[in-house]
């Protein structure tokens, strides 16, 4: 009797182990050990991911938990930048997920993640009020002195694309406001308080009819990349990895498409 | 466990007691006093002692942190770069404005509130206090429904005068005094009530009309809380944050203060964020030695 009772202490020590990638020391259990593998995917995993993937990666989440019972995904969103930092300042977190490639470095650099994989690009495009107060046609409008523009912060990726689409198109705007992420600046769009912002295609679409787009021409158009990992200091590694795989498979190409998001 | 503990414990404290008596000579009599066990005045319980040097380190290893990772060598080439300059005059000059403002407005709300006698004066009291505990945050959403351009008096002023507030200095101004005023008129009305009313109908009796009764009579006699309740407003002015980047936006040179610049520095330039930081230190050390040199003091004595 007590033979069995430590048998299954064991057994449920390597379940929780193999969080630590320390499976190997339950090497003697054989086969139960692998049918208990594939169930082990539970527990609790935090996904930092930028302002713009609001939306689409709440609908993953809440996928990913329909197909593992017992997992909870939570969910943080910002800019990709302050992101970064938290991150890199020790933010408990299993999960990153940014709109730059750059902010992602960041972390890569710090040692706090591995070999990120890019799984969605996305562009820029101009958002108005439904009411149009600032009379934005285009990008030409932003430059002119009456149109109060938002933007991202130069370091936040939607600040960082947007001037690159000004430098594309030859452009100088000057906004009224540098909002901390995408979605602070679509926040003062759809309340009214500015004429125009420069956010992506996918946050346009999100905001439903509570915005305007105004297409930007391919030719000045500028697009980022979305790259995900893994965060090495992560407490339930084979769930983090198994969240990002998700992002990465056929299922989660098919919500960020809806989403409006491009394919790598 | 519970007997031996406050024995153990007191030997430390005694220690810490002797290196602090020797500091300013230990006297005869405090040493008979403590060998009598009745030393109340100098040491405290380590029940207390203990948690209150906790309290002592809590608060103060964030500032030293501050000091011992401040990149000393690079600060003027990295304060220079950082645009510091220009937050730091805004932020003075907004967060000086909203004081003033404050003070024209705040003391005779504070005298309003201390000595008249409206119905209803509990409830204002409680409902223009309310900023106090208010998050700056929620302030900034309220500023940007009142006087947004879309907000219930903002888009009368976009519509007659095409004046739009959000996004400017004067937003920056607006949100401090929304934010700091109650420090102001609680302390005002504070001095307002405990002092004494009997000079005021002194004066009042040898002919003084009411209007001169407050600026000869009520006024000197609460300038110091005036000038602690105005040093404090300005302090909290000048470390808003939440209301301002939600009514202001963030825009260097125009609205964006001293604090969203350390905010946003810690995500780019750590090490100017420290700087900037270490800046706002130095200030509000200054405000506090000004409190205590100027007022406090001041207030005991006169």
């Amino acid at each position: 009797m007590r033979r069995v009772v430590t048998f299954l202490l064991v057994a449920v020590a390597g379940v929780g182990l193999a969080g630590c990638g320390s499976d190997d020391r339950g090497a003697g259990t054989g086969p139960s050990a692998d049918a208990t593998a594939r169930s082990s995917l539970t527990g609790d995993i935090t996904v930092l991911a930028a302002a713009s993937l609001t939306e689409s990666f709440t609908t993953l989440a809440q996928q990913f938990e329909a197909a593992h019972p017992g997992v909870r995904v939570t969910l943080s969103f910002g800019g990709s930048s302050a992101l970064a930092t938290q991150i890199t300042s020790g933010a408990p977190a299993d999960v990153f997920a940014s709109a730059s490639v750059k902010n992602m470095d960041t972390v890569v650099a710090a040692g706090d993640a591995k070999d990120p994989k890019t799984f969605a690009e996305n562009v820029m495009e101009i958002a108005v009020p439904p009411s149009n107060p600032g009379g934005v046609t285009g990008l030409d409008s932003l430059a002119s002195a009456g149109v109060k523009t938002a933007l991202c912060q130069p370091q936040v990726p939607c600040g960082s694309t947007a001037a690159k689409v000004f430098t594309n198109a030859g452009l100088t705007v000057t906004p009224v406001t540098l909002e901390p992420d995408v979605r602070s600046v679509l926040g003062k769009v759809t309340l009214g308080e500015v004429d125009a912002g420069v956010v992506y295609v996918t946050d346009v679409r999100a905001a439903g009819g509570k915005v305007t787009g105004i297409e930007i021409p391919t030719d000045v158009n500028a697009s980022t990349s979305y790259p995900i990992a893994a965060l090495s200091k992560s407490a339930n590694a084979p769930l983090a990895a198994a969240f990002v795989d998700y992002v990465l498979s056929a299922d989660g190409a098919k919500v960020l498409t809806a989403a409006g998001f491009r394919q790598p | 466990m519970t007997a031996p503990a406050p024995g153990r414990e007191d030997r430390p404290e005694a220690r810490r007691d002797r290196g602090r008596g020797s500091a300013t000579t230990l006297t005869a009599r405090d040493r008979a006093r403590r060998a009598a066990g009745g030393d109340t005045t100098r040491s405290a319980p380590a029940p207390l002692l203990v948690p209150a040097l906790l309290a002592v380190a809590f608060l103060l290893v964030p500032l030293l942190g501050l000091l011992l990772r401040a990149p000393w060598s690079d600060a003027w080439p990295i304060l220079h770069g950082s645009r510091a300059g220009e937050a730091l005059r805004l932020s003075l000059w907004t967060s000086t404005l909203a004081t003033a403002i404050a003070l024209v407005v705040g003391v005779p709300l504070a005298w309003v509130l201390a000595r008249s006698s409206v119905p209803g004066l509990r409830l204002l009291r409680a409902l223009v206090t309310l900023p106090l505990v208010l998050p700056p945050v929620v302030g900034g959403v309220a500023l940007l429904m009142a006087f947004g351009r879309t907000g219930i008096l903002g888009r009368y002023l976009d519509a007659w005068f095409g004046i739009t507030l959000p996004f400017t200095s004067a937003a920056v101004v607006m949100a401090e005094t929304f934010v700091a005023m109650p420090f102001l008129v609680v302390t005002v009305e504070g001095a307002l009530r405990a002092a004494d009313r009997g000079y005021e109908d002194a004066a009042a009796t040898l002919g003084a009309r009411r209007m001169t009764v407050f600026r000869r009579v009520t006024l000197p006699m609460v300038a110091p809380s005036l000038a602690a309740g105005a040093v404090l407003c300005w302090a909290r002015a000048l470390g808003e944050f939440g209301a301002t980047i939600t009514f202001a936006g963030s825009f260097p040179g125009r609205t964006q203060t001293m604090p969203i610049a350390v905010y946003y520095a810690l995500e780019t330039d750590p090490d100017a964020a420290i700087l900037l930081g270490l800046v706002l230190l130095l200030v509000s050390v200054a405000v506090l030695v000004t409190l205590r040199e100027r007022w406090v003091r001041g207030g005991v004595t006169s």
